[in-house]
């Protein structure tokens, strides 16, 4: 046998945005591999392409944007064209997904029973009493005290956390091989956050399921990753084991990102160590897109940094690497 | 729940009470009912009597007072015209408004949220375009020329369809209405449709904008993300949210409908309430204009009670009054 296919393997892939405006490369040259159980961490500034990545992966891609070349593999299997039922039996089921903001993913109309028996429904012949005893049990187990009565509620009877735990519950209710967790806590209060990624780690780790785990905060992912993307205006800048990208970052971003993980937590502030904002991926600049920004800067970042192997496991777009790469 | 009921009530009297002393004293502003209703050849001591029969002999003041003390016992006068009690005479002919009105509600719900549904999910498609093109002509086109348009092509040019009065009737589940005949329902057609056509594309507009908006919601995405099958994400994810708007106004739009259905039934002649009203204004005959106005505005009343219940009920997260959400 072969050695085991990765869970999913995104090998260059590319979505673009095609605006009034312009062309916007919102995921350029994209590549990573999840392996079973592992938690990727996908890393970057805001508007630096991790949503439409995870969408990428589903295939929930809108007009006017398009995955325009790659290739994205679940377990072996290629998504990208795959027939529109084939994805929609994949979503959800081999694939969850966890939004950013709990307040707007569940249908305000519908109630919360029905929000979770549906997920099961929709990809098996589960009675509906099994389904509805199912959706009971998985409440209970990202920690939603008396689930039955939560069940016969509106999402708006719920706080945020609830809801948040809510919509992971739906994301394991049908034992997928991976989760896209887009941001899941940045819009709770910080001890939620933690019972939040404690809840979804726990789960992850008993029922075997892969994690991709997107966020700008270097500082979740520092204590939940296995292995960590860097992300900066659309590409992957720097990849490598969790502890080993944090101890010792190659890419002056990762650098500048870590600079400024701030020891207590004061949101909003952190990204200020590096200096200038995120470019306008309308018109990044010639070259390495971090150029305008990066204190090590030369004529040779006016070339387009492709993807090197500094050490082993590591890899990197940039000529200047911060440290001069890993001890060994 | 009660109280809100009770409150709502109380604005509602306020309101016709208000209204009524505007129709009464306005209506002979507009001209004096005498002249309209007296032969003048008739002699002195002839028209004294006549006037005097009419209680129109007393200061204007005196006669609304006497028209208020008799509104509260139900009594809402009797018709200069036709000497029956104007309430009843407004009665006899709410059914054929009614079921102009009901058929009307019925096009704009079964042709407005489908093809609004269609051109919010498909905006830029060719059928859409269509569909929105049209549906500004028919905001924006008076009803009567439409009307009158629609008799020159269907009833006169091509001869389908009969142009005027009300059709066959017939009972069915102790209900006596010309929708259960295929004579009354080929009546009905142009008028309803006539009736229909701004509320068509009311319905039309709303639907689609409020699926434009939905489909960008997280919730629709969401749905989505779950594998959800696409019947099911548009009919259950996405209509029942935007059919909360859509019928909150169709509700309040329905006394409209009836309203303004004057210019429908005239065109048409339509024997409606509508018509009734046209016909009493001419003649001046305030009984029946004041008792017109006063149904109208407890319709447009209980229809803003029944939206706001209905409201509640399809949206969990609005609740009535004076309950806690
Ligand atoms: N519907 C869209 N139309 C045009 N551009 C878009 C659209 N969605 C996303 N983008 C672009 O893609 C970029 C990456 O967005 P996103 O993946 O949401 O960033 P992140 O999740 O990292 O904050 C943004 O800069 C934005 O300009
Ligand atoms: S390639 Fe050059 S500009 Fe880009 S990050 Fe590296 S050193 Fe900085
Ligand atoms: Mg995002």
């Amino acid at each position: 046998m072969s050695a085991p296919k990765p869970t999913l393997a995104v090998e260059d892939l590319c979505t673009y945005f095609f605006t009034k405006s312009g062309v916007v490369k919102a995921v350029d040259k994209v590549s990573f591999e999840i392996g079973a159980g592992e938690v990727l961490g996908l890393v970057g500034e805001s508007g630096s392409g991790k949503t439409v990545t995870g969408f990428s992966i589903v295939g929930l891609i809108d007009q006017p944007g398009r995955i325009v070349s790659g290739s994205i593999r679940y377990k072996g299997e290629e998504l990208i064209g795959a027939s529109e039922e084939r994805l929609r039996h994949i979503r959800g089921n081999r694939i969850a997904m966890i939004f950013q903001d709990p307040t707007m993913t569940l249908n305000p109309v519908l109630r919360i029973d029905t929000q979770l028996v549906e997920a099961i429904t929709a990809h098996s012949d589960t009675d509906a009493r099994t389904a509805w005893e199912q959706s009971r049990d998985a409440l209970g187990q990202v920690g939603i005290p008396s689930p039955e009565e939560r069940l016969k509620c509106y999402p708006h009877e719920l706080s945020g956390g609830m809801r948040q735990r809510v919509a992971i519950a739906i994301a394991f209710l049908n034992k997928p091989n991976l989760i896209i967790a887009d941001e899941p806590t940045t819009a709770l209060d910080v001890t939620i956050q933690a019972q939040i990624i404690y809840e979804a780690q726990t789960l992850c780790r008993k029922t075997g399921t892969a994690l991709l785990w997107i966020t700008h905060d270097l500082a979740v992912v520092a204590g939940l990753a296995d292995r960590i993307c860097v992300m900066y205006a659309g590409r992957i800048v720097e990849e490598g084991g969790a502890d080993n990208v944090i101890d010792r970052p190659l890419h002056p971003y990762t650098a500048g990102l870590i600079g400024s993980v701030p020891s207590h937590n004061r949101r909003g502030k952190r990204l200020a160590q590096i200096p200038g904002s995120t470019p306008s991926l309308l018109n990044l600049p010639e070259g390495c897109a971090f150029r305008t920004r990066c204190k090590f800067n030369d004529d040779t970042c006016l070339e387009e940094p492709e993807v090197t192997h500094p050490a082993k496991d590591r890899s990197l777009r940039c000529f200047h690497p911060v440290s001069r790469g890993p001890a060994p | 729940m009660t109280a809100f009921a009770i409150r709502r009530l109380m604005q509602s009297a306020i309101v016709v009470l208000v209204m009524s002393v505007i129709v009464f004293f306005g209506v002979n502003i507009v001209g004096d009912p005498v002249d309209m209703l007296i032969n003048p050849e008739a002699d002195q001591e002839d028209i004294e009597i006549a006037i005097r029969a009419l209680g129109l002999d007393k200061p204007i003041g005196e006669q609304y007072l006497f028209f208020l003390k008799n509104a509260f016992s139900g009594n809402l006068g009797k018709s200069f015209i036709f000497g029956e009690p104007a309430l009843q005479l407004i009665l006899q002919r709410m059914p054929a408004t009614m079921e102009l009105a009901l058929a009307a509600l019925f096009m704009a719900i079964v042709l407005g949220i489908p093809l609004g549904l269609y051109a919010g999910l498909r905006p830029h498609s060719p059928f859409s375009r269509i569909t929105m093109a049209t549906s500004i002509l028919g905001f924006s086109l008076p009803t009567f020329w439409v009307g009158l348009m629609m008799i020159m092509v269907f009833a006169v040019m091509l001869g389908w369809l009969p142009s005027t009065g009300r059709g066959d009737e017939a009972t069915f589940l102790g209900v006596t209405s010309s929708l259960f005949t295929m004579n009354g329902l080929s009546h009905m057609v142009m008028p309803a449709l006539n009736l229909a056509l701004l509320k068509i594309s009311l319905v039309i507009r709303l639907t689609r904008a409020g699926t434009r908006e939905a489909v960008l919601q997280d919730y629709i995405k969401f749905a989505r993300a779950k594998g959800l099958r696409q019947s099911r994400i548009i009919f259950v994810h996405l209509l029942k949210n935007i059919l909360i708007p859509v019928i909150t106004v169709l509700g309040l739009e329905f006394g409209g409908l009836i309203a303004f259905s004057v210019v429908t039934e005239t065109i048409f002649a339509w024997p409606g309430m509508g018509k009734l009203l046209i016909d009493s204004i001419q003649q001046l005959d305030r009984p029946v204009i004041v008792a017109y106005l006063i149904i109208i505005v407890l319709i447009f009343v209980v229809l803003n009670l029944i939206v706001d219940i209905m409201y509640s009920v399809l949206d969990p997260r609005v609740r009535l009054g004076d309950r806690k959400a």
